[in-house]
């Protein structure tokens, strides 16, 4: 039958961004997928292009709490310098774009913030994972990266800081770093106002779908599997320091697209962001939001520097700490898990007095 | 001391012609220390295609840390170990695998959060076709007695199960050698029985050669017609388990104050 065959058209279409390692793979949370990505998008004809302007940060940043839930939540590096990776492209894409001022200069300029992110991921990687570096020391050295970067790029005021046009700034910042756009020379478009918010609402959502066909691959098990237990994966012929290494790369790379979007979006960038408040961040949105879910982590990104816009100040740390305690508390899993698991519980108290039947693995919402 | 036992193979497969025997794993002065205390003391250790040795000695007697050598978990200090005329002493754990060398270790190292599925997928994925997975995850659950458990987390499975499971996964990546590390240590007599049955017909069936590291002598005697007795670090004797059980020196280093 026709209705029939568009289901298993759509099971098919689902099937590669499916599987135990990612929460949500119902019909329902499709359905709210969908329905979430409808309202995103018709935000900024709801609400108005500046609304819209002002709120793409928020994608930005979720873009940065995803780097973060990738490497942490699948394959068990707590990565404590993400930021790192955000603020060395949102500077050389500044660098680049501000020299080459046209369209080939941002274009050049997003593809070598990207670029040199991932190759600084890779580098720092290479150095941790094969010289053995583990668990809570990734996090410190990583953290570490962070803060030399801080306290580098704080001492850059004088103007022999300056790459070519670009002044560094030191704690006042790179300004005037050019808007988003893609061209050649004087022809191209100019990516601002709601366009950026487009632009980053594209790459969030390209981002989510492709890291969940990632998790749900052979490589995603992997991931997994050396979370779960490194010595173990490794007794069944895995490379655990390459899958380490190239997962922490992928994070970096995903880190350097959310920072060259960041800079764009205020056309400034100092080294506040490297500071450890701006470091913490991310590890908050994914312990809350759940670091196992990808979701989850977009979810929690936007709530948080929604809330934190709204209370502004010192409060708004306090509060966001706060949250913090409560949720790893009550539930150490993060929301997302929580979520799952309880829905998980009630399916399974509706079975369990009807029929003894194996669980379907199909349309259970794991 | 190793090589007077005219029963035990311990010639070269290392030969350079490659063809003298049907050794799988050899060992050549294969020696581990740990600032001055040699853990491993220049031991020649050989075990044919197929073969079942078990691997005895005291507490502290060096049986661990030879085991570690094998697998790459410890760099040797000196000597070597050739698998299949290789020397692979200085290769990565996860090469030593990939040339058929599987592991199973002491505490049954399963996923315990992952599913039974999902724990037989991590060694399957590495061999097989993902069209194949469902099936061969259903033969190998019905081969080693888990039918029914492949929804179930790991963790709640019954310590045997989870022997069964670890070996189970252990044996999906087809291997030629495996190592086992004191496989029925916490097990109950039933489940020790179970499990000896299981390595025999496995042994028997697949042609796997295993080395079981073990000081349970009486579990010994159920699996392994020749056993390797280390002792500070070094093989003290090689022989047919009647012999080593019955050698007074033996008795002395290994049961201690008995008799």
């Amino acid at each position: 039958m026709s209705s029939d065959s568009s289901a298993s058209l759509a099971a098919r279409l689902r099937a590669p961004f499916e599987g135990p390692n990612t929460i949500g793979n119902s019909n329902g949370f499709w359905a709210s997928f969908g329905v979430a990505v409808l309202l995103l998008a018709i935000y900024p004809v709801l609400f108005g292009p500046y609304a819209a302007a002002t709120s793409s940060v928020f994608l930005v940043y979720a873009l940065l709490g995803v780097s973060l839930c990738f490497i942490w939540g699948f394959c068990g590096i707590l990565s404590f310098g993400q930021v790192a990776f955000f603020g060395v492209a949102g500077y050389t894409f500044g660098i680049v774009a501000i020299n080459l001022s046209s369209y080939t200069g941002v274009t050049l300029g997003i593809v070598a913030g990207i670029a040199v992110a991932t190759l600084f991921a890779a580098l720092l990687g290479y150095f941790m994972f094969y010289g053995g570096v583990r668990d809570v020391y990734v996090t410190i050295i990583t953290l570490v990266v962070a803060l030399v970067l801080h306290t580098f790029l704080g001492q850059t005021a004088g103007s022999e800081w300056a790459v070519g046009e670009a002044a560094l700034g030191g704690f006042n910042g790179m300004v005037g770093i050019p808007d988003l756009g893609v061209g050649v020379g004087d022809v191209g478009i100019t990516l601002d106002g709601a366009m950026h918010y487009y632009a980053a609402l594209a790459a969030l959502i390209a981002t989510y779908l492709g890291l969940r066909v990632l998790v749900n691959s052979q490589f995603g098990y992997a991931m997994v599997a050396t979370r779960e237990d490194e010595a173990r994966t490794e007794m069944f012929g895995y490379n655990t320091t390459f899958i380490k290494f190239v997962t922490f790369t992928i994070g970096g790379a995903l880190a350097g697209l959310s920072g060259v979007l960041f800079v764009t979006w205020g056309n400034y960038i100092d080294p506040s962001e490297f500071a450890i408040t701006a470091a913490a961040m991310p590890v908050i949105w994914a312990s809350i939001g759940g670091r196992e879910s990808i979701f989850g982590t977009i979810a929690a990104a936007i709530a948080i520097q929604w809330l934190e816009l709204q209370l502004t100040g010192e409060w708004a740390l306090v509060i966001v700490g706060s949250l913090l305690i409560i949720v790893m508390l009550a539930i150490p899993k993060g929301i997302a898990p929580g979520i799952r698991d309880l829905i998980v519980a009630l399916q399974t108290r509706r079975q369990e007095p009807a029929s003894d039947s194996p669980a379907p693995t199909e349309e259970v919402s794991d | 001391m190793a090589t007077s036992d005219p029963t035990v193979k311990t010639t070269a497969a290392v030969d350079e012609t490659g063809v003298e025997t049907d050794t799988i794993l050899q060992t050549r002065g294969l020696r581990k220390q740990f600032g001055g205390l040699t853990a491993t003391d220049d031991v020649d250790f050989g075990i044919d295609e197929g073969e079942l040795r078990c691997l005895i000695g005291p507490n502290g007697a060096g049986k661990s840390t030879f085991l570690k050598l094998l697998t790459g978990r410890l760099e040797p200090t000196a000597g070597s170990i050739y698998y299949d005329g290789d020397e692979i002493g200085h290769l990565p754990s996860h090469e030593r695998v990939s040339r058929g060398i599987s592991m199973k270790f002491q505490v049954p190292s399963i996923y315990p959060d992952l599913s039974v599925r999902e724990n037989l997928r991590i060694p399957l994925q590495r061999i097989a076709d993902p069209d194949t997975f469902e099936q061969r995850t259903r033969e190998t659950l019905e081969r080693f007695h888990l039918e029914g458990t492949a929804d179930e987390t790991a963790a709640n499975l019954s310590h045997g199960q989870q022997q069964r499971l670890e070996i189970a996964m252990a044996m999906t990546l087809e291997p030629t050698l495996m190592l086992l590390d004191e496989p029925v240590a916490g097990l109950s007599v039933e489940e020790t029985a179970e499990v000896a049955d299981l390595l025999r017909t496995i042994n028997a069936e697949d042609d796997v050669a295993f080395v079981v590291i073990e000081h349970d002598i009486d579990f010994v005697e159920t699996i392994a017609d020749q056993v390797t007795v280390l002792h500070d670090g070094a093989i003290f004797r090689e022989g047919s388990i009647e012999d080593v059980r019955n050698d007074p020196a033996v008795k002395r280093i290994y049961l201690g104050e008995e008799e």
